[in-house]
């Protein structure tokens, strides 16, 4: 994404999500050995207070996955959009996601994905909010 | 350590009901409840509920002049009865007290659970949408333990002949798979009438010491999620493999069954957490009366319907009741002392001497209620 584009976007938690440079803020502790998301203080498996924080890898195998048909509360996109959970092939990690998809039958169980981004919303001055998503890699 | 002995139940019944506000179910159901107690007297009160606001469990207890003691409202999900059973019957074993009111009251909006506990910005990003976590459970069910949509629905089918009977449920009509299967999709694989309502209702029941109980309450048990599981209750944005991470409905169950001396087997009947169809199957996992992938056998066979070995959700559950957060816990015990007392017309469980109830929902909290007649 252009400079001049990503000044017409912006991410929908910065913190946790970069928009410009496609990219996942995660945590990752040495002593438990795992790997979270989004980035804590505290190691959520563990406690352990010895979190670095890291760029997750962007490669990942479809583990769950859904269509959303109604609108949820506090939610003002288009629907249907799909919804699931990725496995980081690199970290292990399952991740809560947007799916690039409209229809449950376009994924199987272990299907390649890659990291992207969604529009959800859009602010008063047209700026678009973004989200992380992830699609199909096509074969 | 004393015996707690219910003496005493009542209910709201589940549904929709304009005009009425959450403090009058609640205090139907006190009221109820006290006067099939004999009215004692009670030294404190514990009130679950997960969206009534500020001081309500007071409310309803000032409604009918009997304030001037301990009123403690609880918060835990699905299991916010459950939980204020939990500290109740506590309260009564340690000797603080020999009788202690419970109820559990709610009044929910109709639709998809708006719930705090979420992020503004995650229900922004469309990733609050609790259904589709359901959905991914279900799948995740389906692909591990061998089930069909057409099990899912078979779930429906059974909970909804059983809702027929129970005046105090939401739904009263039996349905069929193809209507099931025909009713639109929520979230796929989750059809509408997988999907539980949330409504409104309230339960009560009193807790009072006793040395020879007639209706024991064995065991009232709550437990949190260990952390790690990305489609627990818990609802995390992340998690790790959790094939050996045991979850909160099975932490509960077995700390009821080791407290309560009993087992799946010992059950005359069970009440557990049908939110959707698959979350009633993979509860009957999680509470070890079947194992992985036993369930469309157990379907097909009948064991889990009206007249099988062992019914579960005679009450017709919460995809037939709908589900008052707070109060949904109790109406489950409520629902197995009718059957204890043999109180409970068609829906009577013949001979019932022992019953098991389970809830599990946000936070993750679970719970696992065991209750028996003893003479």
């Amino acid at each position: 994404m252009t400079d001049e584009n990503a000044a017409r976007h912006r991410s929908i938690e910065p913190a946790v999500f970069d928009c410009v440079g496609i990219a996942l803020f995660g945590g990752y502790s040495p002593t438990s050995l795992q790997y979270h998301f989004p980035l804590q203080p505290l190691c959520p498996y563990s406690g352990a207070d010895d979190v670095e924080a890291v760029t997750l890898s962007t490669r990942a195998t479809a583990w769950g996955w859904t269509v959303v048909t109604a609108p949820p509360p506090g939610y003002a996109g288009s629907v249907p959009y799909g919804f699931g959970v990725v496995e980081l092939i690199r970290e292990k990690l399952r991740l809560v996601t947007r799916l690039q998809i409209v229809d449950p039958s376009e994924l199987s169980f272990g299907d390649p994905m890659e990291l992207t981004a969604d529009v959800v919303d859009s602010d008063d001055d047209g700026t678009e909010v973004l989200v992380w998503s992830f699609a199909k890699v096509s074969s | 350590m004393s015996s707690v002995e219910i003496t005493g139940i009542g209910m709201h019944p589940f549904g929709r009901f304009d005009g009425v506000t959450v403090t009058d179910m609640g205090v139907h159901a006190v009221r109820t409840a006290l006067s099939d107690a004999g009215n004692p007297a009670f030294q404190a009160a514990y009130c679950g509920t997960a969206y009534s606001g500020v001081a309500s469990g007071h409310k309803v207890l000032s409604a009918i002049a009997r304030t001037g003691i301990p009123i403690v409202d609880v918060e835990a999900g699905c299991a916010s009865g459950a939980a204020a059973l939990s500290l109740g019957a506590a309260a009564i074993r340690s000797g603080q007290y020999d009788t202690v009111l419970v109820f559990g009251i709610e009044k929910m909006p109709k639709g998809i659970i708006r719930s705090s506990f979420f992020e503004p910005w995650r229900e922004q990003a469309g990733l609050a949408a609790t259904p589709s976590y359901f959905a991914l459970r279900a799948q995740r069910l389906m692909r591990e333990s061998g089930l069909t949509k057409q099990d899912l629905a078979l779930v429906c089918v059974k909970n909804r002949a059983h809702g027929v009977h129970n005046p105090y449920a939401m739904f009263r009509k039996a349905v069929t798979v193809d209507e099931v299967l025909g009713s639109r999709i929520v979230c796929d694989p989750l059809h509408l009438w997988m999907l539980c309502s949330p409504n409104e209702g309230a339960a009560a029941v009193v807790l009072q010491r006793s040395d020879r109980p007639r209706i024991a309450l064995r065991a009232a048990v709550l437990c949190s999620h260990l952390p790690g599981s990305v489609l627990g209750e818990a609802t995390p944005f992340a998690g790790v493999d959790d094939s050996l991470i045991t979850p909160p409905s099975t932490l509960a169950a077995r700390q009821a069954y080791a407290e309560a001396e009993c087992g799946p087997t010992d059950f005359d009947l069970v009440e557990c957490q049908d939110t959707d169809a698959a979350r009633e199957l993979l509860a009957w996992e999680e509470l070890e009366i079947c194992v992985k992938g036993q369930q469309p056998q157990r379907l097909a066979d009948g064991v889990h319907q009206h007249g099988g070995a062992l019914p579960i959700n005679v009450s017709g559950g919460l995809l037939s009741k709908g589900e008052p957060l707070g109060a949904s816990a109790l109406g489950q015990v409520v629902e197995l002392v009718e059957h204890l007392r043999g109180n409970a017309g068609l829906r009577q469980v013949p001979g019932a001497r022992i019953g098991l109830a389970h809830t599990v929902g946000r936070g993750a909290n679970a719970s696992a209620v065991i209750v028996s007649r003893d003479r």
